[in-house]
This record gives C-alpha cells, sequence and structure tokens, in this order.
C-alpha cells in the first residue's frame, strides 16, 4: 500500500494536490474491491480494519487524561486551543445578529488582551455564510458552513447537494456535512463512499469535513470504519459529531479517530483532520483532546490545520484558566465578554 | 530387601498336593499400558502376613521409574484432554471390571493383610464404592474448584481447575487395595497421569488393580504401577524434573524430608508432606494411621489441580 | 522521550512530597509497638531515583524475629485465633479504610522508596492493597463456605518482594488476618517503608497487639523467618531460586508453604488483533513498573505474518513514553529500584547483543543520578537465546515470531515458568482455545497485568504454587 507521492499531504492543500493524492489512494482500494466499489466489496475492506476493543481503548484515555499540564505547557495549550476552536452558531434561532456578535468574538476572543489570537473559524447554517463573511472579513478567520441536511441527512442527494452549493457560492471556506448514518448502519457503504465523494467534488475550493455522528454508529468499530471510509472518499477532515445528539465527542471516539489518520497518513500519504465537536465546555477538556492528539496522531496534528474544537462556552473557559495561569487568582465569568 | 529364592510349594492358586497343578501368575510392572518385568530383571520374593511366600514380583529399577514418567507423560495430553464424562465412565468401567473380581481381589487382600475372608471382602466392597464415588466426580470437579470472579471492572473472570500433569504416588505400605485406590482414583480421575510406587510388601493387588485398569478402556500410560523398594524408587521420582507432583502418603517418615528437598529442585506440588514421623493432618506414619474407611473428601483430588484464571474484557 | 525538540513540552508537574513525613529512624514492628533491633543494627533504605538515603530502618536479628514468632504465637493462642470471624472482619475492614483515606501518603512514600511512578503507586499500587482488605474483610465470618474449613494454620511467616512493596503485604496479610492467623511479615530491604507504615495504620486501627509483626531486614533476617520452628505457615513471593533454598530448608519440617516465585510469560499477538489494544497491551506488560513484575509479558509472540506493521507501532507508541522524576505525574517509566538489579538488567541485554539478537531503544534522556535503565526491544529472537528463557526483570522485551497458533502454544510453554499469558485476537473460539492451552496460572485474553483482589493469582510449574486472592487464596492459611 505504498502513497504514490512522498509527500505527506495537509489538510489545507490545493484541490489538484487533494485530488491526486486521493487518486494515489484509490488504486490500493480499487485493487482491494475491484473497480465497483460495491457494499460487498467495501465491507471486506472495512470489516478487514484491526478491530478496536472498547475497554481497552477506555483505559487508554483514562491513562492519558493523568496527564499534568502545568504553568507554560498550560499557557500554550490554552492558547493552541483558541486557535483550534471552531466557534459555532447552529440554531433555529439564529439571527444575522447573533452571527454578527459571534465574528466579533471570534476575531478578538479578549478585547482586554491582544495576546490572544483570533479563532480557527465561525460554523453557521448556509444561509447565514453571508453574514458571516462580512463578520470576520479581512481577519483570516475562516467561515465553515455546515450541509446536507445537516443535522439529520436525512434527505436525497440532490438535496444534499443543492444545500452544498448554496454554502460554497456565500464564499464558505469550509463545509461540515454530515454522512448518512442510515445507509451507514444498513450496510449500503458504496453509497456513503459516493455522497462523501460527490460533495467533495461539490466543495470546489473549499475544504471538507465529514461529520461521523459517533453516537449513532455506536461502536468503536463503527467509528473506526467511518473514519476510514471517509478518508478515502477524500474527505479533508473527520468530525465526531453534530453536537445535536447525545453522546456527541467523547475521548475514546477521538482517540480511535486520531489513530485513524495516523494510520490513514502511512498508509496513502496523506494527512486528514481531526474535529471533536458536541460537549466539550471547559478547558480541562480541550487540553485533555490536545494531549490525546499529541499522543495518539503525533505532534504533526497539534496545529489549526489538522485539529479543531466545535464549540460555543468553551472559548470564555479557555481565556478564565488563561487569566488565572497568568495572574493566579481565578476569574469570574462577567469579566469575559459574550 | 526380601529375598529372591522362587517359592516351590505353593503360591496363590496353587493346588492340593495331588490335585491339579496351578498356572502361578507372574507379577510384573505396569508401564504404558503393557505388563513388562523390570529392565534390571529383578525380582524380589513377595511374602503373605503369615510369612509365607506367594510371588516373585518385579523389582522396579530407577529406569523403570524413568520409563513410567515417560510413559506417563506421554498419555496426559489425550487423557486431560478427554472430556470429563469420558473420564467418568472409564473410571466406572473400572469399577464394573473390579466388582466382577471382587473374590479374586479379597483373596489377595487376606492373603496380603492377614485378615479373614469376611474382613477382606469388606475391604474390596469399600474399595468398589470408593472407586464408584471418584466415577461420579470428573464432570462435576470444576463446579466446586472453579467459578467466576466478581472483579470490579469491565472484565468476564473465571478460574478453571487444569490436573497438573504427572503425579508421583507413593501408595500407602499396609492398606494394600482401599489405600492403594483412595490414592490413585482422585489422581486421575482430574485428568492427571499416575506413576505408583505400590506397598512394598503387599504390592500384589496393585498388580491385579492394573490388569483392571488395562480392561476397562483406560489409556495406556494412564496409571503406571511400580513394585520394588520404595525407598529406591520414590527418590527418583521426588527428583524427577518432569514429574509435577507427589503424594508422599507411603513414604517412610524418616525419608520425606529427604524427598521433600528433593522435590524443592522442581518446584514440585507435594501432598501428605508433614513433620518427619507424622503426615500432614496429624495422622500416624507412612498413612497407615489414615483411615481409609472415613467417607473420602475432595481434598485429594484439589491437591493435583492447578487454577488457571482468565481474564477477557466485556464491551461492543 | 521527554521532547527537547518538540513543540509541546508538558511541564515538571511533581507530586507534593510534604504529604508524608519520613521518620530518620524507624524500628521494628513487634507486638503492637516499634522498638529498635535487639542488637541496635540498623540499615539504610534510599531512593534508587536519586540515590539519596531516606532513612535508617532496624535490622532484625534472630533474637527480633524470635521475639516476633512469639508474639505472633500468644496473640493467636490469646486473642485472634478465638476471635469471632465477624470482629475479626472489622479490624480488616478498619485497616481497608485507613489505607483509602492515607492513600496519597502512601503513594508518595512507595515511589520514593521504591522508584515507581508516582501514577502507579496512586492509581495501581494503593487502591488495590485497600480492595485487598476489604475484600478478605469480608470472608473473615463466612471462611465455613469457602470450602477449606475454617480453622486457622496458626501463625504465618510472610516474606514479600520490593517489586509491589505495600502491595504484595496486603496479598499476604489480608488473608491470613481474614482466616485467623496471625503474621510476622519481613519486607524487602530495599523497600521497606510503606510496610512500617501500614503497621501505624494498624496501631490507628486498634488491631491487638502481636497479630501482626513486620521484621525489617534482608536475607538473613527472611532466613530466619522461614526456618523459625514456631511459624506454622511461609508464604514467599520472590525468585524461584530463593523459592528453591527455602523449599529445601522446610522439608520435614511440616510447614504449610505458598510460594509465587518468577516467570517468563508470552504475550501471544495474532494477526487479527485489535493492534491498538494490543500495542497497548505489550507496552502495559513488559513497561508497567518499569518490568519488575514476575508476570510481565516480557516475551512477545508475534505472528510473523504482521510482526513488521506491528513493530512499527510498537516503536511509535513507545516514543511517547516519558521516563524520569517518580513524583513528576507524568512520568511513564520510573527508576530501577536497585544498583544490583541494574546490573542485572544489563547483563542480561548485553548477553542478548552477544548472542545475536538486535536490541533497539527510543530516545531516551536517561538522568544523571539514579539507576535507570531505557525501555528496551530486542527483535529476531530465538528460544535459545538467554534474554528468552531468563526472567530480566527490567524493561526488556525479547520479540519471537510464530507462524500458526499450534507453534504460539508450544513456543509459549517451552520454558519452565509457568505464572502468565497474554493472548491476544479478536476470534473467540481462539482465545478459549489458546486459554485452555497455555500452561501458565492467568491467562490475560486481549488485555494484560489485571490485578483484583477477588481474582486468584499463582503459577504453574517453577512459578510457583497456590494461589493468593479469591476464594481458593484462602486454602493457604487454613487447614481443611
Amino acid at each position: 500500500m505504498q502513497a504514490e507521492s512522498t509527500q505527506i499531504q495537509q489538510g489545507q492543500a490545493t484541490p489538484g494536490a487533494r485530488a491526486a493524492a486521493t487518486q494515489s489512494v484509490a488504486p490500493w482500494l480499487a485493487g482491494a474491491v475491484g473497480t465497483e466499489f460495491s457494499d460487498a466489496a467495501l465491507r471486506q475492506v472495512l470489516l478487514g480494519l484491526p478491530g478496536v476493543d472498547q475497554v481497552a481503548t477506555q483505559e487508554r484515555t483514562a491513562n492519558l487524561a493523568t496527564r499534568s499540564i502545568k504553568k507554560d505547557a498550560k499557557l500554550w495549550a490554552l492558547i493552541m486551543a483558541v486557535r483550534m476552536v471552531d466557534l459555532t452558531t447552529l440554531e433555529g434561532a439564529d439571527t444575522p445578529g447573533k452571527v454578527r456578535d459571534l465574528c466579533v468574538k471570534a476575531r478578538r476572543p479578549d478585547p482586554s488582551d491582544p495576546g490572544v489570537p483570533p479563532v480557527a473559524a465561525v460554523c453557521v447554517y448556509p444561509d447565514l455564510v453571508r453574514a458571516a463573511r462580512d463578520g470576520v472579513a479581512g481577519s483570516g478567520v475562516a467561515v465553515a458552513s455546515v450541509a446536507t441536511a445537516f443535522p439529520s441527512g436525512r434527505a436525497s442527494l440532490a438535496v444534499k447537494l443543492a444545500d452544498v452549493a448554496e454554502a460554497v457560492n456565500a464564499g464558505a471556506d469550509e463545509v461540515d456535512m454530515v454522512i448518512d448514518r442510515g445507509a451507514f448502519l444498513a450496510g449500503r457503504y458504496g453509497q456513503v463512499y459516493e455522497e462523501v465523494r460527490a460533495v467533495r467534488e461539490a466543495c470546489g475550493p473549499a475544504h471538507l469535513k465529514v461529520i461521523l455522528e459517533t453516537g449513532e454508529l455506536a461502536t468503536l468499530d463503527n467509528v473506526s470504519r467511518a473514519s476510514w471510509l471517509a478518508m478515502l472518499a477524500g474527505a479533508d477532515f473527520i468530525k465526531t459529531s453534530t453536537g445535536k445528539v447525545s453522546p456527541a465527542s467523547t475521548p475514546q471516539v477521538a482517540h480511535v479517530m486520531l489513530a485513524a489518520v495516523r494510520d490513514f497518513a502511512e498508509a496513502a500519504g496523506r494527512r486528514v483532520g481531526v474535529k471533536v465537536a458536541g460537549g466539550i465546555r471547559t478547558a480541562k477538556d480541550a487540553i485533555r483532546y490536545l494531549v490525546l492528539v499529541r499522543e495518539t496522531a503525533g505532534e504533526e496534528w497539534l496545529t489549526a490545520g489538522l485539529f479543531r474544537i466545535g464549540a460555543s462556552s468553551l472559548l470564555n473557559d479557555l481565556l478564565m484558566q488563561r487569566s488565572k495561569q497568568l495572574t493566579g487568582v481565578y476569574a469570574g465569568p462577567d469579566y469575559f465578554t459574550l | 530387601m526380601p529375598e529372591k529364592t522362587a517359592p516351590e510349594k505353593t503360591g496363590p492358586g496353587g493346588a492340593a498336593p495331588g490335585g491339579r497343578l496351578a498356572v502361578r501368575k507372574t507379577y510384573k510392572l505396569y508401564i504404558g499400558g503393557a505388563f513388562p518385568r523390570s529392565e534390571s530383571g529383578r525380582t524380589y520374593l513377595v511374602r503373605d502376613a503369615g510369612g509365607a511366600e506367594l510371588a516373585n514380583t518385579a523389582q522396579a529399577s530407577r529406569k523403570d521409574a524413568r520409563d513410567a514418567v515417560v510413559a506417563a507423560r506421554a498419555a496426559t495430553g489425550k487423557w486431560s484432554a478427554a472430556t470429563a464424562y469420558n473420564r467418568g465412565q472409564v473410571l466406572y468401567r473400572v469399577a464394573e471390571m473390579l466388582e466382577g473380581r471382587a473374590a479374586q481381589f479379597a483373596a489377595e487382600v487376606a492373603a496380603a493383610e492377614g485378615v479373614d475372608a469376611e474382613e477382606a471382602g469388606r475391604r474390596v466392597d469399600a474399595a468398589i464404592d470408593r472407586w464408584v464415588w471418584y466415577a461420579g466426580w470428573p464432570d462435576k470437579v470444576a463446579q466446586i474448584a472453579g467459578g467466576s470472579n466478581a472483579v470490579a471492572g469491565p472484565y468476564f473472570n473465571f478460574s478453571v481447575p487444569e490436573p497438573t500433569g504427572v503425579v508421583a504416588v507413593i501408595a500407602p505400605q499396609e492398606s494394600s487395595l482401599l489405600g492403594l485406590v483412595s490414592v490413585v482414583a482422585p489422581v486421575i480421575a482430574t485428568g492427571n497421569a499416575a506413576v505408583v510406587v505400590a506397598s512394598q510388601d503387599r504390592p500384589l493387588p496393585a498388580i491385579t488393580l492394573a490388569e483392571v485398569l488395562a480392561t476397562s478402556d483406560l489409556p495406556g500410560g494412564v496409571v503406571n504401577v511400580l513394585t520394588g523398594a520404595t525407598a529406591e524408587l520414590a527418590p527418583v521420582l521426588a527428583g524427577h524434573m518432569d514429574v509435577n507432583a507427589i503424594d508422599l502418603t507411603g513414604a517412610a517418615p524418616g525419608s520425606r524430608a529427604e524427598l521433600e528437598r528433593l522435590a524443592a529442585d522442581s518446584i514440585k506440588r507435594v501432598f501428605g508432606a508433614g513433620q518427619d514421623g507424622a503426615s500432614q493432618d496429624g495422622a500416624g506414619h507412612d498413612g497407615a494411621g489414615e483411615d481409609w474407611a472415613a467417607p473420602p473428601t475432595p481434598r485429594r483430588m484439589l491437591a493435583f489441580l492447578e487454577t488457571k484464571t482468565v481474564w477477557h474484557p466485556m464491551g461492543t | 522521550m521527554t521532547g527537547t525538540d518538540t513543540t509541546w513540552e508538558y511541564a515538571p508537574a511533581p507530586q507534593e512530597q510534604g504529604i508524608v513525613a519520613i521518620k530518620p529512624h524507624y524500628g521494628l514492628f513487634v507486638n503492637g509497638e516499634f522498638a529498635p533491633a535487639t542488637d541496635g543494627r540498623t540499615f539504610s533504605t534510599l531512593n534508587p531515583a536519586t540515590e539519596e538515603p531516606l532513612a535508617e530502618v532496624a535490622l532484625a536479628g534472630e533474637a527480633d524475629v524470635d521475639r516476633a514468632v512469639r508474639a505472633a504465637r500468644t496473640a493467636f493462642d490469646r486473642v485472634w485465633g478465638p476471635m469471632p470471624g465477624a470482629q475479626r472482619a472489622k479490624y480488616i475492614y478498619r485497616i481497608a479504610r485507613l489505607l483509602a483515606e492515607r492513600a496519597r501518603e502512601f503513594a508518595v512514600l512507595e515511589s520514593l522508596d521504591n522508584g515507581k511512578p508516582i501514577k502507579e503507586s496512586r492509581d495501581v499500587d494503593v487502591p488495590l492493597a485497600s480492595a485487598h482488605f476489604f475484600y478478605h474483610a469480608g470472608w473473615a465470618d463466612k471462611l465455613e463456605y469457602a470450602g477449606y474449613g475454617s480453622t486457622p494454620v496458626g501463625v504465618a511467616g510472610q516474606v514479600i518482594p520490593w517489586n509491589f512493596p505495600l502491595l504484595m503485604a496486603a496479598w499476604k496479610l489480608a488473608p491470613a488476618l481474614a482466616a485467623g492467623n496471625t503474621c510476622v511479615l519481613k519486607p524487602a530491604e530495599t523497600t521497606p517503608l510503606t510496610a512500617l507504615l501500614l503497621a501505624e495504620v494498624c496501631q490507628q486501627a486498634g488491631l491487638p497487639e502481636g497479630v501482626v509483626n513486620i521484621v525489617t531486614g534482608a536475607g538473613e533476617t527472611g532466613a530466619a523467618l522461614v526456618g523459625h520452628p514456631d511459624v506454622d505457615k511461609v508464604a514467599f513471593t520472590g525468585s524461584t531460586e530463593v523459592g528453591k533454598e527455602i523449599l529445601r530448608s522446610a522439608a520435614g519440617t511440616g510447614k504449610k508453604l505458598t510460594m509465587e516465585l518468577g516467570g517468563k510469560a508470552a504475550n501471544v499477538v495474532f494477526e487479527d488483533a485489535p493492534m491498538e489494544g494490543a500495542v497497548e497491551g505489550i507496552v502495559n506488560g513488559i513497561f508497567f513498573n518499569q518490568g519488575h513484575v514476575c508476570c510481565a509479558g516480557s516475551r512477545l509472540l508475534v505472528q510473523e505474518s504482521v510482526a513488521d506493521a506491528l513493530l512499527d507501532r510498537l516503536r511509535r507508541r513507545l516514543g511517547t513514553l516519558r521516563l524520569g522524576d517518580p513524583l513528576d505525574k507524568n512520568t511513564d517509566i520510573g527508576a530501577i529500584n536497585s544498583r544490583q538489579q541494574l546490573d542485572k538488567i544489563r547483563e542480561l541485554s548485553d548477553s542478548g547483543e552477544a548472542e545475536g539478537a538486535h536490541r533497539w531503544s527510543p530516545p531516551c534522556q536517561l538522568p544523571e543520578r539514579g539507576y535507570w535503565f531505557a525501555p528496551t526491544v530486542f527483535t529476531g529472537v530465538s528460544q535459545s537465546h538467554r534474554i528468552a528463557r531468563e526472567e530480566i526483570f527490567g524493561p526488556v522485551l525479547s520479540v519471537l515470531t510464530f507462524r500458526t497458533p499450534e507453534e504460539a502454544v508450544a513456543k509459549a510453554n517451552n520454558t519452565p515458568y509457568g505464572l502468565s499469558a497474554g493472548v491476544w485476537t479478536e476470534k473467540g473460539s481462539r482465545i478459549l482455545w489458546l486459554a485452555q492451552r497455555l500452561r501458565a496460572g492467568v491467562v490475560w485474553a486481549n488485555t494484560y497485568n489485571r490485578f483484583d483482589p477477588a481474582s486468584p493469582f499463582g503459577g504453574y510449574r517453577e512459578s510457583g504454587f497456590g494461589r493468593e486472592g479469591g476464594r481458593h487464596g484462602l486454602e493457604a492459611y487454613l487447614n481443611a
């Protein structure tokens, strides 16, 4: 399973390079399953991946959760976490005003401290992409849009692609799609593969995150298989959850996905990123994820180009912990802006 | 060591003068399912309780002991792999064969132990009943000696008893059948193979028992019987690196310490060791103090079982 | 490995040491009191991570051992033996609870005296020790259901090793006390301190005097204890070599015996193993506690078809191990317990190279002071190599390959030891098939190094006899 290019491609590579890298994998896959990516053939490949033991995963993540990150290491991690945040609002009640406030926060998380960098991106529904673009213009903060009948994914492919097109035309830099979990659990891997591939094509220059919705996949084996399926189909990022279903992200699923991107990079010569989303509210949680990134995938993934945290209230907790590190006293929420 | 002259007058099956001449049995060793003479060619004279000559019996040598261990080791694989049900059936068959030959055994026990026919008959009956008791155990031992363990985590954890392998058994010196059965049956019921050193002065019922074993579907090598000098044979077995455990019941009191020392070199499991002069349960010397008539307990089976504990995570 | 050229260095995260007050001098614990040795002799115990002395400890001579045994005998005859099980249970429950209350203190002391990472003493050693007392307390008034009778043996002489000092003390004392015996315990000479702190806990629990006695010292003290004529039962955990000596000296004495000795366990990984978990299991199997574990998975038997791929994963994973100050919460690999043990590990590792195996370690910064050994992996190992046959008792893994399940079993069992084994495969029937055939007292399937007071632990063949833990573990301390 030698990668054709010897260079490891990162998530934010050019479309041409991305296509080439995917092609470098396709021959391997084609070799394994023939030219037809049938459900049966894909099942053979996916079920041939090494199994994932749930108890072993729990123990590994529990062990990594005992890492004690202090002082300078903690400050570094808090700032890195800020850089990795996709500041998110995905509510039915969202308005342009809400999105505008979000963008201000995203560009300048702590008005009283210019040392705090902007977040990686803001994440909104497709019809608010334009408002978001205006809000972050000139700041370097990217605009990510959910798409493909988020969060349920229950719509025809045509509708989903139209959803993507709208987001991309409105100027989204990044697209967070959902896979069809029903198709996956019914064994229609070919359909899942094809949808990701089609969305990847529709994204054009925008980078694609593929949401697996791990809470609905239920088993860690499924998380591993869905990760590989998405990566083979061209995902730039694999993402844990929509945040609308519980359980959302957990250290266990993150560990499995980080192992998957590490192994995929080895097999295919292309680095795919990981985004964790849903229920990550405290700096402590965020730092634990960074430890996971470092000790599971490797230090190369400790960058906003390859790791993101989808969150909203996390940002202020990161700032509060930073304040505590710097001043020695615990801060209160009223000292940080919404 | 007893003399080596051959008896001229009567032995078991000897005819009264003027009547039919008996065909006398040659008492040989029982190794690997066959009845070889000692490779040393030696025999010794066995007398009855009153001193009358009974028969020449093979006098096993170190090499015979070594061969017996080899045969026992070779037999352990098949015997421990047999289902417990199968082992129970084989043991029951032994009891059936014993029952059929009860009269012969009674005669041998009467001669060896110097008791009247009625008492000898009682002892034989007890031996047969004891064998039946052990025949019922193989498929139950795991239920009393094993089980699942409630560990504090998402693991299935269970302990199972397993035969230790090859067990050397120094049989009681005085109780030539009931005592013998009481030390041999528990060893093989649990899947072990045995190398038995029969009572030095009362070995004949042991060989006759071997004949019964040979006709009971018991695979060759599961039980091996050596007749001869206990003091010569026991140390060989105690020091043998391929013997997993040793039962010192019939060993002379003054010899136990040395046998335990020899056993230490391979960390053998030692049963029936006690302070020199006493067996561990406070009974008198060389097991003669143990009351063979008393109901048995699982103790002698558990002594030759290892406990293996297995863990496996429980998860999706 | 501690990351001199990475972008994110974990800063030092030291555990507060002030929680434990180490005294300059420690006495023996006999008949409920601490006292110096009769002849006043002492020995020093040091911190293997720094080579600095921690304390002076009384060195028990024969007279002291005799005093301790007499105290245990008196306590057995007059107090503990006749005491109803339900009341014994309460004392033992108190000890369990006190251990849990003072857990952090014990963990810090253990790491200082032994060299193991605080993460391990805090998360494994101390909680398991407390659990052991808790579990056995519950048996004290239920012995008639255990299947070994209810009659205690009497006075137990117990000798324990330096690798899990507190936990081994718990493994010995808890069942013995629950069954109604009294104890004289000799901790290892390089790790006496947590046993002595446990003695303090016994005092705090109000345990009647003489029920537990601790005699500190080295080989001579141990020999005096196991040889004492009034000791009814000897329990020994340590090397097979010393175990044989003890067995020889106990021959003919009628003493009840249990031995928990060495091992050279095979950790068998099949091509269909859950790979991520298997790598963790291999790492845990041989590097947990710096490999100072009798049941360590010191031989990796990997199916040839996946050997290269697995070793790649293993090497990458070893790159994240952190070796250093045991009191740093992020340390994974601590110090080797003594100069003597370090020399032995070095000697055997050198033999591995000399005999033609290929040696590899992740890049590793060893501190200047203290006893340290980098995690080491030998590949190209065959059964005849010393590093495949002899117990190294250090962070050294020997890797061998196999082709078929039968070959795996044959290689795994090809040793006089038989303490433990690991099996990694997704196939259920294969797990049970292997579990049945592996000659080992503990078989870990898709996991490794799991311990629990309810789970019987002990070996086959030269790894010893008798079991500790579970219902089976009571057998050693009862006369049926």
